[in-house]
């Protein structure tokens, strides 16, 4: 497993998540081993960016300069296709349950998930 | 056996121009005193920690402070867990002969020491650094997405939420120490600023200087005696995007452990002390401890369930969301105020009959449980 993680934490326009081999575990937050088995065997998989919220809060009140310049945001946490949750930003109209898709956009200086309604 | 001896609480609000340090030892004096004890008998120390004034070592950097110099001393760390988390383990070294009188303590000038908006900042780390953090979140918004949530899975509304700020604002208004005291309503919740929707600002704790203590202790020191029964933890996940179903959180794990620790049932509670952050907080944790029906929390609120002649009486300080909340030394407040109860030292707050007491904390988000029940013995 190479260090560079090329998705959205390092200003790709991906989502990644790994895969295990041994047990079928996937698991969202990258690190060397499987969470759930502890084994090795992982692959780096890219995710379709499709899936469903699970859950959202409108943010109206941020603490610092460059995330206030964005209120109000929607963050919102979206079980995905693949199977691991994610938390991310959405449209502010998203409500649990909705379908919907990922795109990738900027924020406080850095780029980030953004989930819309799938049509 | 382990008993809580003393307890000392500061008002919570503003201290302008004390120290961390200056509260956690005002709140120390108050609890060896009350115990009946001196400085050099207390030989076990553990303490939390300050945002506003980190450190590695921050127990002997109180020892040394406070003039103590004990055989036992660090600090802990479980977000709003930790007065419980530290009382638990008093419990363990008190009963396993490690220390005879262990001063737990925390205090933080968190409203004075730095800016509401840094309390914010620093508090938010609590989110994963890589997948949460750049995305802007804020402790009420990690709430948020689980209230969202409960709610959508148990029919909860907001105004039943605002029942849990009302009935904490009332229990304020009687207790002078309290940082807000001025009576609320239903409606002046609903139309309180939005913070991180579902929460609005009165669903929010405030942020305070204050400080707490207690001492817990192998033997009693006075006719008071307060019995650590049982008690139990449970950690789940630290981040909200790992945090398992609703279903399977922490809460119902630490119960159900300190129940078989003890051997008190959720019936036999006469006296609970619930961790309230944010009023979904204490809605979800009353229920995953059984102390009401799913969804029917807020209908418990309404009924006088948890009012002061109710069945159950709650937080009677007001809680973190109306006595205040300065970090470690928040729920500190609410063990306080259970042992002034059990103890029938509530003055006006007093409540008919504290004989067995439930406290729960919570710590990160939902993330780190503890359960505790004491008993009055006689």
């Amino acid at each position: 497993m190479s260090n560079a993680r090329a998705d959205w934490t390092t200003g790709h326009e991906a989502i990644l998540y790994q895969s295990c081999g041994t047990c079928g575990n996937v698991q969202y937050f990258r690190r060397g081993f499987c969470a759930a088995c502890g084994g090795s065997n992982l692959a780096e998989k890219r995710a379709s960016g499709e899936g469903r919220v699970y859950a959202t809060s409108l943010v109206c009140r941020a603490a610092t300069v460059e995330t206030r310049a964005h209120v109000p945001y929607n963050i919102v946490l979206v079980d995905t296709a693949e199977g691991f949750r994610m938390m991310a930003h959405g449209d502010n109209k998203l409500a649990i349950g909705d379908e919907v898709q990922a795109r990738f956009t900027q924020f406080a200086g850095g780029l980030i998930p953004y989930f819309d309604r799938r049509r | 056996m382990s008993f809580i001896t003393g307890v000392g609480l500061t008002s919570y609000g503003k201290h302008e121009g004390l120290t961390s340090l200056d509260l956690m030892s005002k709140a120390a004096e108050l609890a060896i005193a009350d115990a009946g004890l001196k400085r050099s008998d207390i030989d076990g120390i553990l303490c939390g920690y300050s945002t506003v004034a980190p450190h590695i070592m921050l127990a002997t950097v109180f020892a040394e402070h406070f003039g103590i110099r004990p055989s036992y001393a660090h600090a802990v760390q479980v977000g709003g867990a930790t007065g419980l988390a530290m009382t638990m383990l008093a419990h363990h070294l008190a009963e396993a002969g490690v220390a005879k009188h262990v001063l737990v303590v925390g205090g933080e000038n968190r409203l004075t020491g730095q800016s509401r908006d840094a309390s914010i900042v620093a508090l938010a780390q609590v989110g994963h650094p890589d997948y949460e953090v750049p995305l802007g979140p804020t402790i009420p918004a990690y709430y948020g997405l689980v209230a969202s949530r409960y709610m959508h899975e148990y029919g909860v509304t907001q105004e039943d939420l605002a029942e849990f700020a009302v009935l904490m604002r009332a229990y304020a208004a009687t207790h002078p120490g309290a940082q807000f005291r001025q009576p609320i309503t239903v409606a002046d919740v609903m139309a309180s600023k939005p913070v991180a929707l579902p929460l609005k600002l009165l669903d929010c704790c405030p942020v305070s200087d204050g400080g707490a203590a207690f001492v817990v202790s192998r033997e009693p020191t006075s006719e008071a005696r307060v019995k650590i029964r049982g008690c139990a933890q449970a950690h789940t996940h630290q981040h909200v995007t790992a945090a398992p179903h609703l279903s399977e959180l922490g809460a119902e794990i630490a119960i159900a452990k300190a129940k078989a620790a003890s051997g008190v049932a959720i019936s036999d509670v006469r006296y609970a002390a619930v961790y309230d952050s944010f009023t979904i907080t204490l809605a979800m944790l009353l229920e995953d401890l059984g102390l009401a029906g799913r969804g029917e929390a807020a209908a418990r609120v309404r009924s006088g369930y948890f009012g002061r002649d109710g069945e159950v009486p709650l937080n009677t300080h007001g809680g973190l969301l109306s006595y205040g909340h300065c970090g470690v030394g928040g729920a500190m407040a609410h063990l306080v105020e259970t042992h002034l109860q059990m103890t029938e030292r509530a003055g006006k707050r007093q409540v008919r009959d504290a004989s067995i007491a439930l406290l729960h904390g919570d710590g990160g988000v939902l993330s780190s449980h503890v359960s505790m029940f004491l008993e009055r013995v006689r």
